[in-house]
């Protein structure tokens, strides 16, 4: 075991963890911050995502170890963002969840690759969001829900 | 007694065989090590008598190529709009694609699972600033074959395509390079075996780049 100060969401968090513990279970278990899911556990999936840095980054391989200073932003922060909260409002709108276990790491993606591209095309949103998996197949929605909060922030 | 006799001279008859037909054989594989050495290399056996050092730098461009070939390197070294996985060389999972500048896309980039280190915990490899190589830099064909010999180093020296390096920052590439280095120290896969490693140490590697910079760069003529 050993201590590891996080910064998540903006506040330090302390936490004891073997190192090889991936992030999504120190948010999980140590930190009771549920929001982020655990889908598959070998990063296919995109259930877990999260930022680190601003990069959108599957929490479910990443040890607890390798984190150090970086800057973690998980769903419960994501509405402090202007995008977040455009992507949030979005989603909302355009009643893109089904069952919702995916939406976390869906709302993740979609922000990280509004703040890369402000007008993404369809082959943009295919290729950033190719790695987040819906069972339900909300896919259509999803893809509206993006270009609607693209346009909100323009 | 003429029953011992007759035992003994078939035993001298059955020795006297075993040693001819050792010979025989001796002689045989001999040959065809030697046949097979000169066969696998003909044009660098005409060319160690007119020129040693070239042929040198031949024979030590053909180790490089078995390093570049080899999973661990060409698998970031492709044609296609993706990177591959494992020693098979299959797409790399999980949609992966190439992006702009050879670092995926936003939201599904490189560095989104792969960290500085290996995560031998949960068996995803890393290594400093992860992504493909350029696309000047394939190694492969569109089908996924890899290219030939003579086509790898055409476009390994040629400077307009490997971000203008002459021999020595090769050599140096070769030595240093985080990524290059991270094929021989390539972590453990998910299920917890080591990667396979480049058929090549990486000294053995490094001194073959050393006598090939020396002996000029040369590049094998296209079969």
């Amino acid at each position: 075991m050993a201590t590891y100060q996080l910064n998540v969401n903006g506040q330090t968090k302390k936490v004891d963890a073997d190192p090889s513990t991936p992030l999504l279970w120190v948010l999980r278990e140590e930190l009771k911050m549920t929001g982020t899911k655990y889908g598959c556990g070998i990063s296919a999936c995109g259930a877990c995502t999260v930022h680190l840095n601003g990069v959108a980054t599957r929490s479910c391989i990443v040890p607890v170890s390798l984190i150090g200073d970086q800057k973690i932003i998980a769903i419960e922060g994501i509405g402090a963002d202007p995008v977040g909260r455009a992507v949030q409002s979005a989603w909302v709108e355009k009643d893109v969840v089904q069952c919702g276990y995916c939406q976390s790491g869906q709302i993740m993606s979609a922000v990280a690759l509004l703040k890369a591209t402000s007008k993404p095309t369809d082959t943009n949103i295919e290729e950033s969001m190719g790695g987040n998996l819906c069972r339900c197949a909300t896919y259509v929605r999803i893809r509206e829900a993006i270009k609607r909060a693209a346009e909100q922030l323009t | 007694m003429l029953a011992n006799r007759r035992l003994l001279c078939r035993i001298f008859v059955l020795i006297l065989i075993a040693f001819a037909t050792y010979a025989v054989l001796s002689t045989r594989a001999n040959n065809i090590h030697r046949s097979k050495t000169s066969a696998a290399d003909p044009k660098i056996n005409k060319m160690a008598t007119a020129d040693p050092k070239l042929a040198d730098g031949l024979a030590a461009w053909k180790q490089i190529y078995s390093v570049m070939i080899s999973p661990r390197c060409i698998n970031c070294h492709t044609a296609t709009n993706y990177p591959q996985q494992g020693d098979d060389r299959h797409r790399h999972f999980a949609n992966v694609v190439r992006g702009r500048e050879g670092r995926g896309v936003p939201a599904l980039s490189c560095i989104g699972c792969h960290q500085e280190v290996n995560a031998d915990s949960t068996g995803v490899p890393g290594g400093p600033d992860w992504h493909l190589a350029p696309l000047s830099m394939r190694w492969q064909d569109k089908n996924d074959r890899p290219l030939s010999s003579a086509a790898v180093c055409r476009s390994v020296t040629d400077k307009s395509k490997n971000e203008n390096m002459d021999g020595r920052a090769l050599l140096t590439h070769h030595q240093e390079a985080g990524l290059v280095l991270w094929a021989w120290n390539p972590g453990r896969r998910p299920d917890g075996t080591m990667r396979t490693v480049p058929p090549l140490t990486h000294t053995e590697f490094v001194n073959a780049t050393r006598t090939w910079v020396e002996a000029g760069t040369p590049c094998p003529r296209e079969k």
